[in-house]
């Protein structure tokens, strides 16, 4: 079938992600997948189309496996190409580190195969989930062909370009685009039908793919062991098969342009026809530069764009019929960085190109080269850069290896860049949106996109920048409509409609900036439109006096209440939008709204409809124009970011993050290594809590149990001298202790006011009730702004109240409270169920705490900038946190243990070494010292106070390598802390291996039964019949029991545990694990947002997870066996409630029951089963270990 | 002997018929209970105020995180092909039609206007025979008046009868002032048919925990009474059909019931605890009841006792409790 005619197609507004999966859906039979940032959309894209049962190409719905890593997919994908399937997959960054040995053998054998890549920055100093080429370019030596997209149109065409090349050449290839920048933009595209597909992938290839499959039907060999007489050579054999790329790659385009018209070669050359200068690049900067090159071309400039599509092989020849030959100098820039090389990766590559083809004598004239790096992590790339560059290539003697987009002011690298030089095309519409992440902002501007690409002749372009909190979060939205393609790859600096829908955002950044002359601006505010103005900052006024902007306001919290929306304001908004940008007839608009609220919701819920529909039609009522006077009147001005208390650094650098405008610090601002100061969560004073404790101190019972559950360290309670309040403000409450070994001590519970985030768990947990009011509790929410100031003075009185000595803690819940969190006020969402165990182990070892921090989200929460959340006490001890990878953390802990256990070693050595000057007592002291408790850690620290008093007037040198290790005498507590992802699955197999080896390191699992991090993917601790990504048809195997397999050890000591049933257990828990002298492991149940329903309630899910027997609690203590007590200790009792009772409360399992409700109750009833048989088990297990089962009790 | 009657304009085979119960939740239940004699059944109740809660619910959870943090940027949750309650309410529905012979009764309880009129379309072109409207609430508020609540029902009722054209029963409590009034404005509103009664669940006390907690128990013939006097009471008036629900447990309890004017006897507790077969008893012993005292048909029995034709009618009135105290000795 030839066609001469373009294949009709139609437009479609979706993701760089979607674009690329839904031609790599189409064009497989098997997928592996793996979740990581900025990919795992492309894998959800691919689950979701397979269990809805859409074919592929060949009519057939390809199978997807969700593997433990991406290692483990990489192997899958090898085996499943082998045995003759049409495979591909989707990864990123670590993920993408994880497959090359594969990778290696998957281009050795010559195995055709494509996967698709989101471009992600690798961790180096630092994590980072954002978009750069360092990931793809650590494989450019493996034997893939690499192909580039720039934009999501490419990303669909080029990912059916790599499927189809790779059939014919049998080359592998890596299709990648940049993370976040191009996976997910939101843009309108012409989609590629099937008919087009199956032009480029036609019957021949797959026949000739399956001819290399290995059967026993017709068996060869693959994967055998060469040696030196014959590797060599047979590594050579390949070089035909990648010589043939370029031109196969070609050929594909040109097939693609006549069945769509788009065209796209190799190395694609925009600009002027007789250049001088021309940049050369690759990726959504290609397309940035393309949009610059045109406004500059068109002011009469010789500059030009080399768009490099196929990276690998690299074709000089290609290169070079791209290039204008007038060129004079090229500038290469990359979006990577290798420290230490000539240059980066394309640099150096049109370098030797260049080279050699003038040593061919294919190139006359050399033209002078530089490189540069740009765009890291996402970095913003804009025209203004684009043409900062084209300056320097003017210069006589440019800089080279220069690097543009940020101000280095410690290697003079940077280009400097005119923020003024704006050619965005005037007949684009503009707009940013601030919302808040839970707002739903996003998802409505995501679908004003699809209503405008979709219902009109326009193009859209939607891209959405996040916040690194996850309670609390901003997001901003940028979005541009109009009659041409979009090519800027950069957000809206200057736009024509600014919308805030919060409005404490006016205060906290700088919401009016892009805001261009004459824009709409539309406030959601509580004040009436003629309050409106007084209440803005003088900041804020001025600004909108001077940009002559045009003010809408309205009350969009009061209309999401008056129609039943709770706090979902997006549709109000989105109204507002439509009814004041101009962007579509008003009408019109509205109707589209409608339609797409009535096509999400369809029958799913006609009252969620009804209620948006109501809402809908409510807000033009409620938006007022608000009236602009001439000047600039309001008495106040915006307050400072932190307080004026906060430390130098804070002042400097994390204020100016926190502001959101961390692009502008240089780089002699940060630390070099990555290294950052602690405790700074505590300048940002987020006030997102609308809501706060307030404490009814007549009938506490000073249980401590709020502060216990508190996620955020934001009540705390305090016992302390009556003295103490002599200067406590007015409203600060305090009542006396009620304790008879601490008689006459005061006792005082105190909410962080801006601190708190307003969850409730709290409320929930308080066991008091007013007896003549018994709805009320001794702590009950109440509206935080009319409290805010009189707390935050109650608060700070409250923080200079001295802790109790350490040794309070007597080993129950109430007073590991007395003692100081060393973690607080993380991002973590509000009613997080992991941060109490964190918090509590701050609390019990902070300060001789070492943790080895797993990916993840208690990695996010824990060191996601701008602000962290560990913290040091008053000596200044704290705990030593770091977070090295996802896969690797058991053995980064253990590696730690190692470390310190040489230290001690060594530390004694010295110590014994240096005796006679030290004293015989000393050393005996400090090398036979009980530090198992507070009292004997405390005893030990002063020793070494009194060990460096002796060794500052000792000469031998050894003196010096004592101090040096001396504190490492103090005992240290190393935890290796994460989630379900990693322990069950990617870094099992470490874990499993530090368990075997029984040294002193303690393991806690905060399982979540899900990837909650990278947004809700099934992991092998997902229960049986729950609904999560990659599982949507529930999991049908039962969750992997990580605690009997630790147990099986024999040698380890292993606890479950969930705080909102057991409390005490968990305490006893952690205490045990620590004082257990070899390695411990402690599986934490945390309830998450993934589970669907409201946090407030997580301590009562808790509780029906352990009543139900989905949860036993557990201990099992080596240190019995052997003695009259059961090695194994069953903390709960055998299943009280069936499990239904549990799950019903839950969306996770809710979604099957609604989707598949035999399905449901088929699984229900064998994780029922499940769930009494494994209680039976762990009974049968505590009469085995040499004792009896004593069920139910905590002893 | 033919036990045959109309409920609703319905020709059912017999007055026996199935209420909601975990056995019409199940199509293989449904079949039983047709096979076991069930004349008709009715679904479980359509909770309106259920379902708005549990869509918003997911509408607040599911979609509450899409969007609002980069690594999550999709939400936390799968694509589902979701059904709410409602549309898996109307699936089976649908089944359930398709499964059996005899009349399916689908039931709602609603608690807004809109919810009721739009459940109401849905149940009838889901394929019901007919719908029974379940008014099961508890006034609370001070200011609305007895007549305000009945105008409110009347209005709803009126709605629905504008909306649907299938046979409306309205299945009420028992707390109406002048229910022979109620049910006459009821019928002149549209009902085909009055349900007597709802049973209310009645909260216990949590003395330690202070809490109110909901409690379920299963009606007995203690609870039957009730029904017989305001059957009989309602027969001569009403001119549409009245079913007892609650209370009938043996066929001495249906006949007590058709004899004061059901001509639809709905059983639940007595199946639970008996199982399907109950219809099968139940309808042998009323035909041999019938036979052997000599009845010529079902119809020549049902209202017998009724006020209008029972030899005593004082003692569906107030005199019974007064004469009972009066004739008591010591």
């Amino acid at each position: 079938m030839t066609h001469h005619n373009t294949i009709s197609s139609r437009a479609s507004t979706l993701d760089g992600n979607e674009a690329a999966a839904s031609v790599a859906y189409r064009l497989s039979e098997t997928i592996a997948i793996y979740p990581i940032t900025p990919s795992s959309t492309m894998a959800e894209f691919a689950d979701e189309w397979s269990s809805r049962e859409l074919p592929n190409l060949w009519g057939t719905v390809p199978h997807l496996v969700e593997m433990q890593s991406e290692g483990g997919v990489a192997g899958a994908i090898h085996g499943m190409l082998q045995a003759g399937s049409l495979s591909t997959t989707f990864t990123a960054s670590q993920g993408l580190l994880l497959m090359i040995p594969n990778m290696y053998k998957i281009a050795g054998e010559l195995t055709p195969f494509c996967m698709h890549v989101s471009a992600r920055t690798l961790a180096t100093h630092a994590l980072s989930i954002f978009g750069d080429h360092s990931d793809v370019m650590a494989c450019r030596q493996i034997g893939f062909a690499m192909l580039c997209s720039g934009s999501v149109q490419e990303a669909h065409d080029f990912a059916a370009v790599s499927h189809s090349v790779t059939l014919k050449s049998r080359v592998p290839f890596l299709h990648f685009f940049d993370g976040f920048r191009t996976s997910h933009e939101v843009a309108k595209i012409q989609m590629l039908e099937d008919a087009a597909l199956a032009e480029l992938v036609p019957a021949e290839d797959i026949e000739r793919f399956r001819q290399l499959a290995l059967t026993p039907d017709q068996p060869r060999i693959r994967g055998t062991a060469q040696n030196p007489d014959v590797f060599f050579q047979a590594r050579e054999a390949c070089n035909p098969y990648y010589d043939s790329i370029p031109a196969r790659v070609e050929e594909a385009f040109e097939k693609l342009a006549k069945l769509t018209g788009r065209k796209y070669r190799p190395f694609d050359y925009a600009g002027h026809p007789e250049a001088e200068r021309v940049v050369v690049l690759m990726g959504s900067g290609a397309e940035t530069a393309h949009e610059t090159v045109n406004a500059l071309t068109a002011k009469g400039e010789k500059v030009g764009v080399l768009k490099v599509r196929l990276f690998r092989p690299f074709s000089t020849r290609h290169l070079l019929a791209a290039l204008p030959k007038s060129v004079r100098a090229l500038a290469v820039l990359d979006r990577t960085k290798e420290p230490g090389a000539l240059g980066e990766p394309l640099y150096q590559d049109v370098i030797t190109g260049l080279s050699e083809a003038q040593a061919e004598g294919s190139l006359a004239k050399f033209p002078r080269v530089i490189g540069g790096r740009y765009g890291l992590s996402s970095k913003e790339f804009t025209p203004a850069m684009v043409k900062a560059v084209f300056d320097e290539l003017r210069k006589e003697h440019p800089k080279n290896h220069f690097t543009v987009g940020i101000h280095d002011d410690v290697s003079g690298t940077s280009l400097p860049f005119d923020t003024n030089f704006d050619i965005e095309p005037r007949e684009v519409a503009r707009c940013v949106f601030f919302g808040l992440g839970a707002d739903g902002t996003v998802g409505a501007n995501k679908n004003s996109i699809k209503i405008i690409g979709e219902e009109t002749e326009n193009f859209a372009q939607g891209y959405f920048v996040y916040d690194s909190k996850k309670s609390g979060a901003i997001t901003i939205s940028h979005l541009r409509f109009g009659p041409n393609p979009i090519q800027s790859s950069y957000l809206v600096t200057r736009a024509n409609f600014v919308a805030c829908h919060q409005w404490d955002f006016l205060d906290k950044y700088d919401v009016l900036g892009p805001a261009a002359e004459g824009a709409v601006l539309l406030l959601n505010s509580a004040y009436a439109k003629d309050q409106v103005w007084d209440r803005l900052s003088r900041e804020n006024q001025q600004q909108i006096i001077a940009k002559k902007l045009k003010v809408y306001v309205i009350d969009a919290y009061s209309v999401a209440r008056a129609t039943g929306m709770g706090g979902r304001i997006n549709t109000i908004m989105q109204t507002c939008f439509f009814a004041i940008s101009g962007v579509l007839p008003r009408e019109d608009a509205i109707k589209q709204i409608k339609k797409a609220i009535e096509k999400t919701y369809a029958k799913k819920g006609a009252d969620v409809i009804a209620r948006n529909f109501e809402a809908v039609d409510q807000t033009l009522a409620a938006l007022h124009e608000v009236r602009v006077p001439a000047k600039a009147d309001s008495t106040r001005t915006k307050p400072p970011i932190v307080s004026e208390h906060a430390p130098e650094f804070v002042k400097r650098v994390t204020s100016v993050m926190m502001a959101g405008q961390g692009d502008l610090l240089p780089v002699s601002a940060f630390p070099v290594d990555g290294t950052w100061p602690m405790g700074t969560t505590r300048w940002e004073k987020r006030n997102v809590g609308l809501e706060i404790p307030v404490w009814n101190e007549k009938i506490c019972i000073q249980c401590n149990k709020c502060a216990f559950v508190c996620p955020h360290a934001a009540i705390r309670p305090a016992i302390y001298e009556p003295a103490h309040l002599s200067e406590a403000p007015a409203s600060f409450k305090a009542v006396d202790f009620k304790s008879n070994e601490h008689p006459g001590l005061k006792y005082s519970l105190q909410v962080a006011p801006e601190d708190c985030t307003g969850c409730g768990v709290c409320i929930q947990v308080c066991p008091v009730k007013d007896k003549a009011n018994p709805k009320d509790k001794a702590i009950n929410l109440a509206p935080q702004e009319p409290i805010r100031e009189v707390e935050r003075e109650n608060y700070e009185f409250f923080l200079k109240l001295p802790y109790r000595d350490r040794s309070v803690m007597t080993g129950d819940t109430k007073t590991t409270q007395f003692l100081e969190p060393l973690f607080e006020y993380s991002g973590a969402c509000a009613g997080c169920g992991e941060t109490p165990y964190i918090k509590l182990l701050t609390q019990l070892y902070g300060d001789r705490l070492y943790i080895a921090n797993a990916t993840g989200c208690s990695s996010i929460y824990g060191g996601n900038l701008p602000t962290t959340p560990y913290t040091c006490n008053s000596q200044g001890r704290g705990p030593a946190w770091s977070n090295s990878l996802f896969e690797d953390n058991a053995e980064y802990g253990f590696g730690m243990r190692v470390a310190l256990d040489k230290h001690v070693e060594q530390a004694q050595e010295l110590v014994k070494k240096l005796s006679g000057a030290l004293g015989d007592t000393l050393v005996t002291q400090l090398l036979s010292a009980d530090q198992s408790t507070e009292t004997g850690i405390q005893q030990q620290r002063e020793r070494v106070l009194e060990l460096r008093k002796k060794l500052v007037s000792h000469r031998d040198p050894a003196a010096r390598r004592l101090e040096l290790l001396a504190d490492y005498l103090v005992q240290k507590s190393v935890w290796i802390v994460g989630g379900d992802g990693w322990a069950y699955d990617i870094g099992y197999g470490g874990l499993d291996h530090v368990l075997a080896m029984g040294r002193k390191v303690n393991i806690l699992v905060m399982d979540t039964e899900v990837y909650s991090n990278t947004g809700g993917q099934a992991s092998k601790s997902t229960p049986m019949g729950a609904s999560a990504k990659f599982a949507v048809a529930g999991k049908v195997t039962p969750k992997k029991d990580l605690g009997l397999i630790a147990m099986s050890y024999g040698n380890a000591y292993v606890a479950r545990v969930a705080f909102g049933a057991k409390d005490i257990q968990t305490v006893k828990a952690f205490t045990e694990a620590e004082s257990f002298p070899g390695t411990s492991i402690i599986i934490a149940y945390s309830h998450c947002i993934a589970h669907g329903y409201g946090l407030q309630k997580g301590l009562e899910q808790q509780k029906l997870a352990v009543d139900s027997g989905h949860w036993p609690l557990f201990r099992f203590d080596p240190r019995r066996v052997g003695t009259s007590e059961p090695a194994l200790r069953l903390d709960s009792t055998a299943p009280k409630v069936p499990l239904k009772r549990y799950i019903e409360n839950e969306i996770r399992y809710r979604m099957l029951e609604s989707s598949a409700p035999e399905q449901a109750q088929k699984l229900q009833a064998s994780a029922q089963q499940l769930v009494n048989q494994r209680y039976e088990f762990y009974q049968h297990l505590a009469k085995l270990h040499g004792g009896t089962s004593s069920e139910g009790e905590t002893k | 002997m033919k036990l045959t009657t109309r409920y609703l304009g319905l020709e059912l085979k017999n007055p026996l018929l199935s209420g909601a119960s975990p056995f019409t939740d199940r199509i293989d239940g449904i079949r039983r209970l047709e096979d076991a004699g069930a004349s008709a059944i009715v679904l479980r109740s359509l909770f309106e105020e259920q379902i708005a809660m549990e869509e918003n619910a997911y509408f607040r959870h599911a979609t509450a995180h899409a969007g609002a943090y980069a690594e999550a940027s999709e939400g936390l949750f799968p694509f589902q092909d979701f059904a709410f309650d409602t549309e898996r309410y109307l699936e089976h529905l649908r089944q359930a039609k398709k499964a059996t012979g005899i009349p399916v009764i689908g039931s709602l309880n609603g608690i807004t206007h809109g919810g009721w009129e739009r459940y109401s379309k849905l149940i009838e072109e889901a394929g019901a025979d007919a719908l029974e409207l379940n008014f099961y609430e508890l006034p609370t508020h001070p200011n609305e008046t007895a007549a305000q609540v009945e105008g409110r029902y009347l209005e709803i009722l009126k709605a629905i009868r504008a909306m649907v054209r299938i046979p409306i029963a309205v299945k009420l409590s028992p707390f109406f002032s002048s229910l022979p009034n109620f049910a006459q404005q009821l019928a002149a509103a549209g009902a085909d048919g009055l349900v007597l009664f709802n049973r209310l669940y009645q909260p216990d006390i949590d003395t330690e925990a202070l809490q109110a907690a909901p409690t379920l128990k299963l009606s007995d013939s203690s609870e039957l009474p009730l029904r017989l006097r305001c059957l009989a009471i309602l027969e001569p008036h009403f001119r549409g059909s009245l079913a007892v629900s609650g209370g009938v447990h043996t066929s001495q309890d249906a006949i007590k019931a058709l004899m004061t004017g059901a001509t639809g006897v709905q059983v639940v507790s007595a199946l639970l605890q008996q199982g399907p077969s109950v219809f099968t008893k139940l309808a042998a012993e009323i035909a041999q009841w019938l036979t052997s005292h000599e009845y010529e048909s079902l119809e020549q029995l049902r209202g017998s006792m009724s006020l209008r034709r029972c030899p005593d009618p004082d003692a569906f009135t107030r005199g019974n409790y007064m004469k009972i105290l009066h004739g008591w000795a010591p």
